[in-house]
């Protein structure tokens, strides 16, 4: 063996290096929970789910630019993109806030991460952080690619582009708002219990609970009832913010002139949902 | 520099369980034992430590800190490993140990650069790009040891780091802490129920029971009395008692056990001597330092 192939023990060696802030370990935190989302850093089992979620979003997409591009009829919108895939949302968040959250939980990992200069907020509002950007790239890539189909194949020149752009950053917002809500629902859920597979089955719960109250809701004979039934169940709720917001997002349902009063419940559900986070970690964090 | 001061300190939960009461006491740098039995209120005095809980009265300063004021400094210099589980089994411990460095604030390439150095000197080398899943027992309690130190504290909170360890392991383990707070120049605050495990690397000992402190003081101060020479024979004990005596070394009998003070160099030669002339067969013949534990066994037996 030669003398260079020798290892030496050079003993401990201190850390003199830069400590970085709280903003930087909140960043750090994100970034980690982003790729957990879809599976980066973990055994390959636990990409299939997200994967497979993306792949159809994409599928989906690409299948909807085709059909554009060949027999120029638009089958959904953008908008309409986002709540028709609102089911495969639900699977997505289902999945991954317990993977984001309950996991800690389960495992232990809490005392390691709270003994550490880090406050509950920075932990959960890296985790909430997260779950948004994970749930905004499912739906805001493939209205992207439906972007790409349309501009290159529109037939009004670069206005036609201008158009599209248009549509496609009001859409934007909207699946920033179904990611906010359902980030801040299926966290807080999550965070109640370190077994995935119940945090899971709680998430599809409540999102399908609701439903039926919709639905109930929609065949009473007052109109008022009808245009108020949205506000029953968060998929119909983001739907009545989008018809607020953006005119003509949302043709088949109606809510009348009671468009605030869905913007105010979104933002109260919103941020009771986080207040409770919040509360539960203090709560967890000083155990 | 005084390492840790505390000032009746009191911790109550629910106004009437009294986790910690009216603890007074200052350490110094080093290695040092925190010993109790279970539920004498170690745990309690790490977290308030840590900051994590607030004590009912008095007042705690680490590094001349108060941890429930400047929480986020205390936590910059302390690395906490606790007593339970706290392992992801789905990660390796190369990128868990990675990640817990860059959330105590060590940029990346830093975080990366002394997880390998912290795994390494716990003793893990290739197996730290495997699962912890599939670790052993030491394993784990080795990655748990090393997220405490990736971070490169000045003072190291322990909670019983030799949990579940066989005796190899636990001989690795306490070895390994010994190092660490001679060698890596960081000091090291180990809890136990074992009294005769710590101290054999501490260098003060902090001793309570149900939340009040039994004694406080660094072993040399303890362990002034003379080592004991521990003698088992498997027959004749008694025989070779009176041998012993006969030849003017005072013979202490615990249970199957001859203890024999080692006043003298020659006290190994002459039971040595006194088994052979007696012909029995002997099982062990092994110098320890028993006075640390009787001391407190008599102080625990006094107060209970």
């Amino acid at each position: 063996m030669s003398e260079a192939s020798v290892i030496h023990d050079i003993g401990y060696q201190r850390y003199t290096g830069p400590r970085l802030g709280r903003g930087a370990v909140f960043g750090s935190l994100f970034v980690h929970g982003l790729r957990t989302a879809f599976g980066f850093g973990r055994p390959a089992k636990s990409k299939i789910f997200p994967w497979l979620v993306v792949g159809i979003v994409v599928l989906v997409a690409v299948i909807l630019a085709a059909v554009r591009a060949q027999t120029g009829i638009i089958p959904l919108t953008y908008i309409g993109f986002a709540d028709t895939m609102s089911w495969v949302v639900i699977l997505f968040v289902a999945i991954v806030a317990p993977e984001l959250v309950s996991r800690d939980m389960r495992a232990g990992v809490l005392p390691l991460y709270f003994s550490r200069p880090l406050r509950a907020a920075d932990y959960i509002g890296s985790k909430f952080a997260a779950l948004v950007a994970a749930v905004w790239l499912v739906l805001g890539v493939p209205q992207f690619i439906m972007f790409l189909g349309a501009a290159f194949t529109t037939k009004k020149g670069m206005s036609g582009v201008w158009t599209e752009v248009g549509d496609l950053l009001p859409a934007w917002g909207y699946s920033l708002l179904w990611a906010v809500l359902f980030a801040a629902i299926s966290l807080l859920i999550a965070s109640l219990t370190g077994k995935r597979a119940f945090a899971a089955g709680g998430i599809v719960a409540v999102f399908l609970m609701t439903t039926p109250v919709f639905g109930v809701l929609q065949i009473l004979p007052s109109d008022t009832a009808q245009q108020l039934a949205g506000l029953a169940s968060p998929m119909t709720l983001i739907s009545g913010v989008g018809m607020w917001l953006i005119p003509g997002a949302n043709p088949d349902f109606s809510i009348g002139r009671f468009g605030a009063v869905y913007g105010i419940e979104t933002v109260v559900l919103i941020s009771a949902c986080l207040l409770l986070l919040l509360a539960r970690y203090r709560k967890v964090a000083s155990l | 520099m005084t390492l840790i001061v505390t000032q009746a300190l009191t911790k109550t939960y629910g106004g009437r369980v009294h986790a910690l009461a009216d603890l007074t006491v200052s350490v110094e740098p080093g290695v040092i034992g925190l010993v109790g039995a279970n539920g004498a209120g170690k745990s309690t005095f790490i977290k308030i430590m840590l900051g994590l809980i607030a004590p009912t009265s008095g007042s705690v300063r680490v590094f001349d800190l108060d941890p429930t004021i400047d929480t986020d400094k205390v936590r910059a210099r302390v690395g906490y490993m606790p007593e339970h589980d706290s392992l992801p089994p789905d990660v390796s411990a190369a990128e868990f140990v990675t990640h817990l460095g860059r959330v105590s604030g060590l940029p990346r390439t830093a975080a990366r650069e002394r997880a390998s150095e912290a795994l390494r000197h716990v003793g893990l080398y290739e197996e730290r790009y495997r699962q912890i899943g599939g670790y052993s027992t030491g394993m784990k309690q080795r990655v748990k040891l090393a997220q405490a130190l990736v971070h490169d504290p000045d003072l190291l909170l322990l909670d019983e780091p030799t949990n579940g360890l066989d005796p190899a392991g636990r001989d690795a383990m306490l070895a390994l802490v010994h190092r660490i707070g001679t060698e890596f120049g960081i000091s090291v605050v180990v809890c136990s129920h074992l009294l005769g495990e710590v101290e054999r690397i501490c260098d003060s000992l902090i001793a309570i029971e149900g939340g009040r402190l039994l004694r406080a003081d660094r072993i040399s101060a303890m362990t002034a009395a003379s080592d004991v020479l521990a003698v088992e024979v498997s027959e004749g004990t008694d025989e070779l008692a009176v041998a012993l005596e006969r030849i003017g070394l005072p013979v202490r009998r615990e249970e199957r056990l001859l203890l024999v003070p080692l006043e003298s160099e020659s006290a190994y030669d002459q039971i040595l001597k006194a088994v052979a002339d007696l012909d029995l067969p002997l099982h062990r013949l092994d110098q320890r330092r028993h006075r640390v534990a009787e001391l407190f066994a008599q102080r625990e037996t006094a107060d209970v």
